[in-house]
């Protein structure tokens, strides 16, 4: 179905067409289901959009699942400790795939305010695949809502078959990631290198 | 409430063989602490806890300080004979400082309504003999500041009953608050590196670029 016009006259006329991609990803994309967990400050954002005045139900997403295997999405919302991060990532590994990652805040794309620290994670994006970042201290429940809408828009667009599929219906897909373990100084490993790497410094004073 | 003079004259007279240094504050908040010795540590606490005119029952905050070695430059003059002559000399002198880690707790009377009271517990140094007595027995409040101190300051405090890390995980070795910590090296871009993040950043520059 790739004539838009023909479309367009046809559901004027009554007569809904689609394709079974199309459906298939209307309904994945109207259904995301977040993992109900906060780590910080960014999770009393999260839960003011899911009431009445933000309301997340608008999009679909209000059922806040308290077990990571009924959850598509994870909102890390706040900031990411080295004690807790093999916690988030094992929560991860235990969604059921298609799962999507929302790094909400400063700190959870990036160490924040507290980055020069020794026990924050500069990142979530160092362990688990990211889909949306949302930059803020912390992001206006609004920001929240414009990262799920274009997770909605993604979810849409992804094609069932060939490359950029979802990873669900790519077998060779990596659906768990390693777990990083305690070490006696930082996390063991810092990062996982096929997710993640040192962005090149150019710089030279 | 009695003043620091006179509470130490009572705490030696009470505890037998304790010994009390009043340490001055000269910052504008003039807060002086007693300095109280490892051995009668706790000894000292139960009689300002259960002394029926002192009643400290409430011990707000207990916090570590890392004094490492310092040297310190002292211009001290004396008096010389210099070619038959007597002169006033300057000479500097280096002297260098106890290095040791601290305990701060501060107390206060909810039933008289006094305090703080600022009592402090001193290490032998800062490498091995890092053994303090634990003041959770006489104030139930102490227990996770002093696991706290425990974790960031590497300070043992004997009888504690549960002393354990609480802030960093089990396997943690280091003692991140104090002064000659090393933190890990995980690099994080900077897009304006300063100071001591810039000599940090430089690290990570590419070998070229650095030569």
């Amino acid at each position: 179905m790739t004539d838009d016009k023909l479309r367009e006259e046809l559901s004027r006329q009554g007569i809904l067409a689609t394709t079974f991609a199309e459906l298939y990803n209307w309904g994945r994309k109207n259904s995301i289901w977040p993992l109900q967990f906060g780590l910080a400050c960014c999770a009393i954002e999260m839960i003011s959009a899911s009431m009445a005045r933000f309301d997340i139900s608008r999009f679909g997403a209000e059922v806040f699942r308290p077990s990571p295997r009924q959850a598509d999405l994870m909102i890390v919302a706040g900031t990411v400790t080295k004690k807790m991060a093999p916690q988030v990532v094992r929560l991860y590994d235990q969604m059921p795939e298609p799962k999507y990652v929302i790094a909400m805040g400063a700190c959870a794309i990036s160490g924040g305010p507290f980055k020069q620290g020794y026990n924050v994670l500069k990142g979530i994006d160092r362990y688990i695949p990211v889909d949306v970042h949302i930059p803020g201290c912390p992001p206006r429940p609004e920001a929240l809502l414009d990262a799920l809408m274009f997770l909605q828009d993604k979810i849409e667009r992804q094609p069932l078959t060939g490359p950029g599929r979802p990873r669900h219906l790519d077998v060779s897909a990596p659906s768990e990631f390693p777990v990083p373990a305690f070490g006696a100084h930082d996390l063991v490993p810092t990062k996982n290198p096929a997710l993640w790497q040192e962005p090149p410094l150019t710089r030279q004073d | 409430m009695q003043t620091l003079e006179q509470l130490k004259v009572r705490l030696e007279t009470a505890v037998p063989g304790a010994r009390i240094e009043i340490v001055p504050n000269g910052s504008p908040a003039n807060q002086p602490s007693l300095l109280i010795d490892r051995e009668h540590g706790r000894a000292v606490a139960k009689f300002l806890r259960d002394d029926s005119d002192l009643r400290f029952d409430y011990a707000s905050n207990a916090t570590g300080v890392d004094w490492p070695e310092k040297t310190i430059k002292e211009k001290i003059k004396t008096r010389k004979i210099v070619d038959g002559v007597e002169k006033e000399v300057e000479e500097v002198v280096e002297k260098k400082t106890a290095a040791y880690l601290e305990a701060v707790y501060h107390l206060y009377s909810m039933a008289l309504g006094h305090g703080p009271l600022v009592i402090r517990l001193r290490t032998e140094n800062r490498s091995d003999k890092v053994t303090l007595p634990s003041l959770t027995p006489i104030w139930r409040s102490c227990e996770f500041q002093e696991r706290e101190i425990f974790d960031l300051f590497g300070i043992v405090f004997e009888g504690h009953g549960d002393l354990r890390r609480i802030l960093m995980w089990d396997e943690f070795t280091d003692h991140p608050m104090r002064k000659d910590y090393v933190d890990p090296d995980d690099y994080e871009y900077e897009p304006t590196p300063h100071d001591r993040v810039l000599e940090r950043a430089r690290l990570h520059y590419p070998p070229e670029a650095t030569a």
